[in-house]
């Protein structure tokens, strides 16, 4: 896993130096002014490495370009997710740009609805798998002991209970509004958070640093809190966003079962299950839109995430030159 | 036969050869990275001969481990290595891979610095050992694991049988080291290249690790590279030194002279900032500043915005290597002339209240 | 070896026992098995005490969760209760299920396992030729593929494949619905063509994601390794470039990659669930459905079970694995 805090090799470190060299002092005269040095903080550095990763830059501009769309274009457009006015399975035309569905309804309007509920139902998760794994297994992993074990049975007990089996079961439950399935999907999703944190951590909680802390006389959740956290943004980071793009598509999925979002709510799992008896059909309006939309925010989302793994540790990239 | 007795008989056959084994001349490599092209090591000649040890000093990021790899052509794919290294009369710069394996862990071997990451963890020491042996030598898996026991216990490690079946965690730190020099002198090497290998270990273990080298070369007769920042380490081993700054050798010649009579203020004020038995009831000068970027390098000599005694000839060009007051003794200084005159060259880095030093 | 076999699984006891209460609790919260008959018209309320006392509902929770337990590790898993299903003995029904869907998962995860770590490990050696951007590209869009489009996909075009080969003259070849219950039939070569043809489309679909993880998180471990000290040393010592990658880099980059065998093992029963689904297997995945949708609280604990004691065993399974390849774990 990645290290963030190890220094790179020596040629890499005097590369990152900055030096004037001798700035035309009076022989002799050393000290404050010959040498400077400029360094970067990590955040510079990881931004610059992201900017190079063009994939993970055009991930991004796309991503907030479908944000975007999904939140304001509704308002603008003609029509909503509940309109049925149209005739049955008209093709594209002017008045309905990607047609209408089986119902009568306008396939950009649902797919704007989907969208949004897709994509909010993601983040919701991916917050939450965050949150509880990172917190849980930073704990964990620096506590040690009773804590740590009790942890580790508590992952265990989730993980013996498939995601699929009871989300379904709860959310059909509750009758499959959007927060239900997020919540579920949720609770659900942060055990390979906290097992990878817990890694790291302990790792990190036997470094020097920390035990000079503790020399200091820094308490638990000051070490915790300012010291180790800010040494695993990177792989929290890159956790978070990959953590988002598995809730798109297990929302999906659960969708497309029909154990996840129910009618009259949206999302662009249960488009699709509507709609699949179309694929390599003649009406291909139906199918293709929502699944491209799907695959784009998660293709997105995964080399936004990649490019912040390469970003945090370059270990792995090309020298470029 | 033993080790002891293929030795002697190596040597025997030997005594014929040429003294010199290895000679780099204008050695130079550079590594292209998104900051620019990194001068690592720019134009380092020496030699090293047969029962010799070279002590190769410097900070990190001297060039001193890059150089040392590029002999064995261990560097990355990014490296442009330029120059000329010579071993036994072989030129290793551009040589095919397969001709550099064959020399590798055989004729030249080399010993890495931490021990505790050097050694694959997943196979036994035996294991390791075997396979460094039947890479250069056709013999059954029981030949080479009898070598393996053998080169065990040629570097002192208790019970060779029952630890040859171990795993390197179940090693101490000078334990591990001491796998890893067996490793290097299994089959013999004319050369060994030392690059720290006592750094990651603690006082006492180095002293026997040292030991252990010291003894391997009166066997064998090899030649020794050792490369470290500890001077206390070239001091009691090396014959010879050589001092690195900046990529570049900037001063070498036998071990006692350079210690006692420095010719070049980076080697004087690398000798005052740290405490030895000569400095008791003075102060510690360390050296200000930085190491330069070795993408950015100074105008003219590179130590010069950290050297008290700089001077404008120092920034027009970086000064050759010239003879400093001895034959063998080699040194990058113009003014190395006023530095042999003086009688306390430390003075010069002492940072007094007042300000900055002057030339004295 | 065998007391750490023995600790885990006494371990697991607890776990299972735990987690069975969650599972019954969730589950029995969940739905109501007399719905339908409280909705009947004209059913008074003694017809419907009557019921609940037949199916022991009038008992508060935990006693029932005691009842069901005990009966439960007795071998008696209860019958179906949903609606309009022949009251089937639990236990079979889910076994049956079970080992259709088991035969898929082990098909896929061992395919995935093997091709990934394959494709991984020359993707890291030749990093950035046209073999690794071509896998990584397939990676990504495959990890950004739903599974179930996959298989839509792979279903539609295997019914058009069908229709070429019965135009050509050959039989159809790809089946979509499950694996036949009676097994196949004919000669060894027969047997072989139905066996891949029920096979190929849903291994291929279930396969597919884990096989991007998998390739992509061997390829990241073997640049890890290739970077080391160790074998910094190996290539010192004159090993060929073959060796040194394979006997020292591979197999160390081997071990992370256990631990992501069980952390993925959930992730693959939720997609073999779909998958079957799609392909319309009567295995775990359809099962799963139906006893939700009509509420069959017996089905669904007797499956919760099974899968949880599945994914039990799987975790033990690759922990010993995982000890076996690194020797500085040794499990006593």
């Amino acid at each position: 896993m990645a290290d963030v805090t190890k220094s790179s090799a020596p040629a890499g470190a005097a590369a990152n130096l900055v030096a004037s060299g001798y700035s035309g002092l009076a022989p002799g005269e050393f000290g404050t002014g010959a040498m400077t040095t400029g360094a970067r903080t990590q955040w510079q550095t990881v931004l610059r490495r992201f900017r190079r990763h063009r994939a993970a830059m055009i991930s991004v501009g796309l991503f907030v370009l479908l944000v975007l769309v999904a939140i304001v274009l509704p308002w603008f457009y003609s029509y909503d997710h509940t309109y049925t006015g149209g005739d049955s399975f008209e093709e594209p035309t002017a008045a309905h740009i990607l047609g209408t569905d089986q119902l009568g309804r306008d396939m950009v309007a649902l797919i704007l609805r989907g969208t949004q509920y897709s994509l909010l139902i993601s983040i919701v998760v991916g917050v939450m798998a965050t949150v509880i794994g990172v917190s849980l297994g930073a704990l964990s992993g620096y506590l040690g002991g009773v804590i740590d074990t009790l942890v580790n049975r508590v992952v265990d007990l989730f993980l013996i209970l498939p995601l699929v089996a009871v989300a379904g079961i709860l959310v059909h439950a509750f009758a499959g509004s959007w927060y239900v399935v997020a919540l579920v999907l949720g609770l659900f999703s942060w055990m390979t958070v906290a097992r990878i944190n817990r890694g790291e951590t302990l790792s990190l909680a036997q470094r020097e640093f920390v035990e000079a802390a503790r020399a200091l006389g820094a308490g638990t959740p000051r070490i915790v809190f300012r010291h180790i956290l800010p040494n695993l943004t990177g792989i929290i980071t890159v956790n978070a966003t990959l953590a988002v793009a598995t809730a798109v598509l297990a929302e999906a999925a659960l969708s497309f079962i029909g154990l996840g979002v129910q009618p009259p709510d949206t999302s662009l799992g249960l488009i699709i299950q509507q709609n699949y008896a179309q694929f390599g059909g003649a009406r291909w309006w139906l199918f293709w839109p929502p699944f491209l939309t799907i695959v784009a925010i998660s293709l997105c989302i995964n080399f936004i995430g990649d490019g912040l793994r390469d970003a945090f540790d370059p270990r792995q990239t090309r020298v470029r030159a | 036969m033993t080790r002891r007795e293929l030795a002697q008989e190596k040597l025997t056959q030997e005594k014929l050869a040429p003294h010199e084994l290895l000679r780099v001349a204008g050695l130079s490599v550079q590594f292209r990275t998104e900051d620019g092209v990194v001068h690592a090591v720019r134009d380092v000649s020496y030699s090293l001969g047969r029962g010799e040890v070279l002590g190769v000093v410097g900070e990190s990021g001297s060039g001193k481990s890059v150089s040392s790899m590029a002999i064995l052509g261990l560097l990355p794919g990014t490296a442009r290595i330029t120059g000329s290294i010579s071993f036994n009369g072989a030129e290793l710069v551009g040589a095919p891979d397969t001709a550099l394996r064959k020399i590798r862990g055989n004729d030249i071997a080399m010993i890495f610095q931490d021990p505790m990451t050097s050694l694959n963890p997943v196979y036994t020491v035996g294991w390791q050992l075997a396979e460094a042996y039947r890479v250069h030598h056709r013999v059954s898996r029981r030949a080479a694991w009898s070598q393996a026991v053998q080169a065990l216990e040629l570097v002192g490690i208790p019970q060779p049988d029952r630890r040859a079946r171990q795993y390197p965690h179940e090693f101490s730190g000078g334990m591990r080291q001491r796998v890893v020099i067996a490793m290097a002198v299994i089959n013999d090497p004319m050369l060994i290249i030392a690059d720290e290998p006592t750094t990651a270990l603690d006082v006492t273990v180095q002293a026997q690790i040292l030991d252990t080298l010291r003894r391997i070369r009166d066997e064998t007769r090899a030649g020794i590279m050792l490369i470290t920042h500890d001077l206390g380490v070239v001091a009691g081993m090396a014959d010879r030194v050589q001092v690195m700054y900046g990529g570049t050798i900037v001063e070498t010649g036998g071990v006692d002279e350079v210690f006692e009579l420095p010719r070049m203020p980076y080697t004087v004020g690398l000798m005052g900032s740290i405490p030895h038995a000569g400095q008791v009831g003075r102060r510690l000068t360390p050296i200000p500043g930085t190491p330069p970027s070795l993408v950015h390098l100074p105008q003219g000599c590179t130590f010069s915005p950290r050297c008290p005694l700089a001077a404008p000839q120092c920034v027009v060009a970086e000064p050759a290597l010239v003879e400093g007051g001895s034959a063998g003794h080699a040194v990058r200084c113009v003014r190395w002339a006023e530095l042999a005159g003086m009688s306390d060259p430390q003075r010069l880095f002492l940072r007094s209240e007042t300000g900055a030093g002057t030339s004295a | 070896m065998v007391p750490y076999i023995i600790r885990r699984l006494l371990i697991s006891i607890p776990i299972l026992g735990i987690g069975s209460l969650l599972a019954y609790l969730m589950v029995a919260l969940s739905g109501d098995p007399l719905a339908n008959l409280r909705a009947q018209p004209g059913v008074t309320e003694s017809v419907i005490s009557n019921a609940e006392r037949q199916l022991g509902l009038d008992r508060p929770v935990l006693v029932r969760y005691w009842n069901w337990l005990t009966d439960f590790v007795q071998g008696d898993w209860g019958v179906r209760l949903g609606q309009g299903q022949a009251r089937a003995d639990v236990f079979d029904t889910v076994m049956r299920a079970f080992l259709v869907t088991f035969q898929l998962v082990l098909a896929a995860e061992v395919l995935a396992i093997v091709l990934g770590v394959a494709v991984g490990v020359l993707a890291a050696v030749r990093q950035y030729s046209l073999f690794d951007n071509s896998a990584t590209t397939a990676a990504f869009i495959m990890f950004s593929m739903p599974l179930f489009c996959v298989g839509i996909a792979l279903k539609t075009y295997g019914i058009e494949l069908n229709n070429l080969l019965v135009n050509l003259g050959f039989e159809r070849w790809l089946t979509t619905a499950g694996p036949r219950r009676g097994g196949y039939d004919g000669s060894v070569g027969e047997q072989i063509f139905q066996y891949t043809g029920t096979f190929l489309l849903p291994t291929l679909t279930l396969m597919a994601i884990s096989f991007a993880a998998y390739s992509r998180f061997q390829r990241s471990s073997m640049l890890e390794t290739m970077n080391t000290d160790y074998v910094r040393t190996a290539r010192a010592k004159g090993l060929r470039p073959s060796r040194v990658i394979f006997r020292h880099a591979f197999r160390n980059a081997l071990i992370p990659v256990t631990t992501l065998m069980s952390l993925n093992f959930s992730a693959v029963l939720g997609g073999a669930i779909i998958t079957e689904i799609v392909f319309g297997w009567n295995g775990l995945g359809t099962l799963l459905v139906e006893s939700v949708r009509q509420y069959d609280p017996n089905t669904l604990m007797g499956w919760l079970m099974v899968t949880a004691v599945v994914v039990v065993l799987f975790n033990l399974l690759a922990d010993i694995l995982y000890s076996y390849l690194d020797p500085r774990i040794r499990l006593g």
